[in-house]
């Protein structure tokens, strides 16, 4: 399907995102990993492919960023915009939503307050993810690795950092209501680790502002 | 059992009476017009609303065949709306009530959308799309309550189109003008698309939207080019919450529900995902008694009563705080 990539081997399709479809597949001997940005029949032509475009750019070079400030990412092999197409490395799941219904709360707790330590190392770097949640975090034996930056951004706004954890929170309180508060708090330990605790206040502040702005928040 | 729903949080002072078999017997409205190129002025709103709810009220028992006396609860939207709206209906809730001696049933107006729109398309665990012009929110119900995944972060979709309907002089509920204008066009102008996450923001895309007009784009080709990203940014928005999710039902309800385009959008993706696809039928996409009288009815049902001083309206009520205990779907 791609003028640059060749004929993949046994390309398999391993996962279908909400805008993306993930194939696995070969990378000159390699187990690699390939992600297509696909059209989407609701936006007209010419919107969709400046978005899958761009989208496609900006991902690619976020990762490379991320990676060169030491933020665990797959490592990008090859890239082509005209498909909104690229290669990446791949990393043995599972994703870390679906790991912490199965491990033991303390290894929960290990698992993010390492996630806080990570994003944390992320915004110090000048990084905001965009779309945080525990889908976009895989856990290979412990290792995190972020992926999906499709709508991340070069950024140092606490605002930006802030929708980071409001997300990830949201995330969180969404699918793991019974422990949805130590995980939250262990992610906030970790993160705090990482940037100091007032700093960490400052964010909180922040996450709370961003959540009075959204509709009809009744204000104690 | 009967139940009586008194709706009046904006523009639509409406009365309904439903069975317990969610049966709507009666569904009486009677919606304030405002004057074009503005909004709804809320007292201008509420002192319509006063001079139409006797006759309003009184034409749903009438319609549905059915006495003060024969109530079992006579329920009212608390919120979340404009509160001299609010409290025109809270008010003759609180007298029907009392008068007749039934228990007062407090609901949400939002539910109200979510369940008026599960009982009519029979969704059971659906992903609800909530689009009017006080939502634009993502929601699946998780842990007793309805969760937010994704709204907007700033105006919603239907003030988006009734704040660009001030601008050109239409009176709101501005949509169906909107849409109708945006089918005499079919040349794509760019226009801001913002999704973040799960959320949209479509404020910058007003702005721009009518800078485009001001800058000698056409009318239609800013309707179609606005209406078109709107939609896109929320179907997307849509899908990442529905691939996170993994819903197998999709519920678009409220009152921009009666979108074509946007129905059309959801549609083709919601398919993609293998998951179904359902609209909430056109009498009760806008604000209506029946939301009330049937989410009034599941709340009376699992024993959700308040006493008369406990029924202050509540004009920023967040849905996701109100407790669902009639429902039991879903982790």
């Amino acid at each position: 399907m791609s003028r640059y990539l060749g004929e993949p081997l046994l390309p398999k399709l391993i996962y279908r995102g909400a805008e993306a479809e993930i194939y696995l597949q070969d990378w000159y001997g390699e187990l690699a990993v390939r992600k297509d940005r696909i059209p989407k029949p609701y936006r007209v032509a010419e919107l969709d492919s400046t978005i899958r475009r761009s989208r496609t750019l900006h991902e690619t070079n976020l990762m490379h960023e991320a990676r060169k400030i030491g933020i665990p990412v797959p490592v990008i092999q090859h890239l082509d915009p005209e498909d909104s197409s690229f290669i990446m490395e791949y990393v043995k799941g599972p994703t870390l939503k679906e790991e912490l219904y199965v491990i033991p709360s303390q290894v929960r707790r290990r698992r993010c307050t390492e996630l806080g330590r990570v994003v944390a190392k992320m915004h110090e770097g000048g990084l905001v993810h965009g779309d945080l949640t525990i889908s976009n975090v895989l856990s290979d034996n412990g290792k995190l690795f972020l992926i999906d930056f499709g709508l991340g951004d070069f950024s140092n706004q606490l605002e930006d950092r802030g929708v980071d954890l409001l997300l990830l929170n949201r995330a969180m309180k969404s699918t793991h209501v019974k422990f949805h508060e130590e995980i939250f708090g262990a992610f906030l330990k970790g993160y705090s680790m990482v940037v100091g605790r007032k700093r960490k206040a400052e964010i909180l502040n922040k996450v709370h502002e961003i959540e009075r702005r959204g509709r009809y928040s009744e204000r104690a | 059992m009967y139940c009586l729903g008194i709706e009046s949080t904006a523009h639509t002072f409406g009365a309904s009476v439903v069975t317990e078999e969610g049966k709507i017997l009666s569904d009486v409205r009677d919606v304030y017009a405002s004057k074009p190129g503005t909004g709804i002025h809320p007292r201008e709103a509420a002192d319509h609303h006063s001079e139409v709810a006797a006759k309003v009220i009184s034409n749903a028992l009438v319609e549905a065949e059915v006495s003060g006396g024969q109530l079992d609860g006579v329920a009212v939207a608390l919120g979340p709306g404009l509160g001299p709206c609010l409290r025109v209906g809270a008010t003759v809730a609180r007298a029907i009530a009392s008068c007749f001696r039934k228990p007062l049933v407090p609901v949400n107006h939002a539910i109200g959308h979510i369940e008026i729109g599960s009982l009519t398309t029979g969704a059971l665990d659906p992903l609800v799309v909530l689009v009017s012009g006080g939502h634009t929110a993502i929601l699946a119900f998780s842990g007793g309550k309805w969760r937010v995944f994704g709204e907007t972060e700033d105006i919603t979709l239907g003030n988006l189109y009734d704040m660009f309907a001030r601008e050109i002089n239409l009176p709101s509920p501005a949509g169906p003008q909107i849409e109708m204008l945006a089918t005499k066009s079919a040349n794509f102008v760019p226009l801001p698309y913002v999704v973040k996450g799960n959320d949209v923001s479509y404020s910058g895309l007003l702005t721009a939207s009518v800078a485009k007009l001001r800058s000698g784009v056409s009318l239609a080709d800013v309707c179609y080019s606005m209406q078109e990203v709107s939609c896109s940014m929320l179907t997307e928005a849509v899908e990442r919450s529905l691939a996170y999710t993994r819903k197998k039902e999709v519920l678009l309800t409220g009152g921009v529900a009666a979108n074509r385009v946007l129905q059309t959008k959801l549609a083709e993706m919601v398919v993609v995902h293998e998951a179904v696809p359902r609209v909430v039928p056109q009498p009760y996409t806008g604000d209506c008694g029946a939301q009330i009288a049937w989410t009034g009815m599941l709340a009376l049902r699992a024993g959700e009563t308040a006493e008369i001083a406990d029924t202050r309206v509540r004009p920023r009520w967040r849905l996701e705080d109100v407790k669902i205990p009639w429902r039991t779907a879903a982790a």
